[in-house]
């Protein structure tokens, strides 16, 4: 069964510089996206990133970088360690308005019956909201966490 | 270990931190969007298949295309529903971060401090195996 791709909108009050750092920057990223960051030996296109907890190195997703325009756009594919099937796209659009930005994340191009859809349309709300009152107030209260990583 | 086992101060640790997230001033129009059974339904219909085109939306029971075309206007100024162009089509989705905002504020809390503490402690247990 063809699996619906996700959508997540949010308005931040931050720019589009801050909103893009915090997505990428792991000094940022790590104060609210529950202990993991993004990395990348060069944020270029076709080079690959991974998603990884900082403490524990582990990886958790991980892909290619298909289409990256600074504070605009970043295109991601989005897969987990040795599973070559269950590959998705990630799709990050700012768009500075109202005195802030506009985040759009698209999580879409899943496989039929995609396993890691499922556990993804849990976490993305919390990361977005973190993400939000990290940018806004300089911290999260709870960072806790978002979704189950390791296979329960 | 059990769970009875763990000292209290270890379960407040994990459950430490919940707060209120500042509420935005487009809340208003968040619930005044779900005060109404056909922008429901609208929901439910987006929740279960996404990316559905404005015809795909009309093709059901007792909504004129105008009355659909309203609802979603009302949707998408709450930020519920988010379109995108995809080819020459416009298509509909739904979009949960409002509706999520107000979950983690007042119906998650408890339930998910409760769910997280348990999470943290089996992380823990892991660790203390390896």
């Amino acid at each position: 069964m063809t699996t619906p791709d996700q959508v997540y909108k949010t308005h931040i009050n931050a720019s589009a510089d801050k909103v893009w750092a915090a997505i990428i920057n792991p000094e940022f990223t790590r104060q609210y996206w529950f202990g993991n960051v993004n990395v990348a030996a060069t944020w270029e296109k076709g080079a690959p990133w991974e998603h990884k907890g900082l403490d524990s190195g582990t990886v958790h997703h991980l892909g290619i970088i298909e289409d990256i325009v600074l504070n605009i756009r970043l295109v991601l594919s989005w897969g987990n360690p040795g599973d070559d099937h269950d590959i998705s796209r990630v799709t990050f659009t700012l768009e500075e308005k109202d005195g802030g930005t506009e985040l759009t994340i698209v999580h879409g191009d899943f496989v039929d019956d995609s396993a890691i859809a499922k556990r993804v349309s849990g976490g993305w709300p919390k990361v977005v909201a973190n993400m939000k009152e990290f940018l806004e107030s300089g911290a999260v209260a709870s960072p806790g966490v978002a979704c189950q990583h390791s296979a329960a | 270990m059990k769970l009875e086992n763990i000292p209290q101060k270890e379960l407040e640790k994990a459950t430490k931190g919940l707060h209120i997230r500042f509420m935005g001033t487009d809340d208003d129009a968040v619930f005044k969007a779900l005060a109404d059974a056909s922008r429901r339904e609208l929901l439910d219909r987006l929740r279960t298949a996404s990316g559905l085109t404005l015809g795909e939306l009309c093709d059901g029971p007792a909504m004129t295309r105008q009355a659909v075309t309203k609802h979603l206007a009302i949707l998408e100024r709450a930020g519920l529903v988010v379109t995108l162009k995809r080819g020459r089509e416009k298509l509909h989705y739904l979009n949960p971060v409002p509706i999520s905002d107000i979950s983690m504020r007042w119906i998650g809390r408890f339930e998910e401090a409760r769910l997280q503490a348990l999470f943290n402690l089996k992380e823990a247990f892991k660790e203390n195996d390896t």
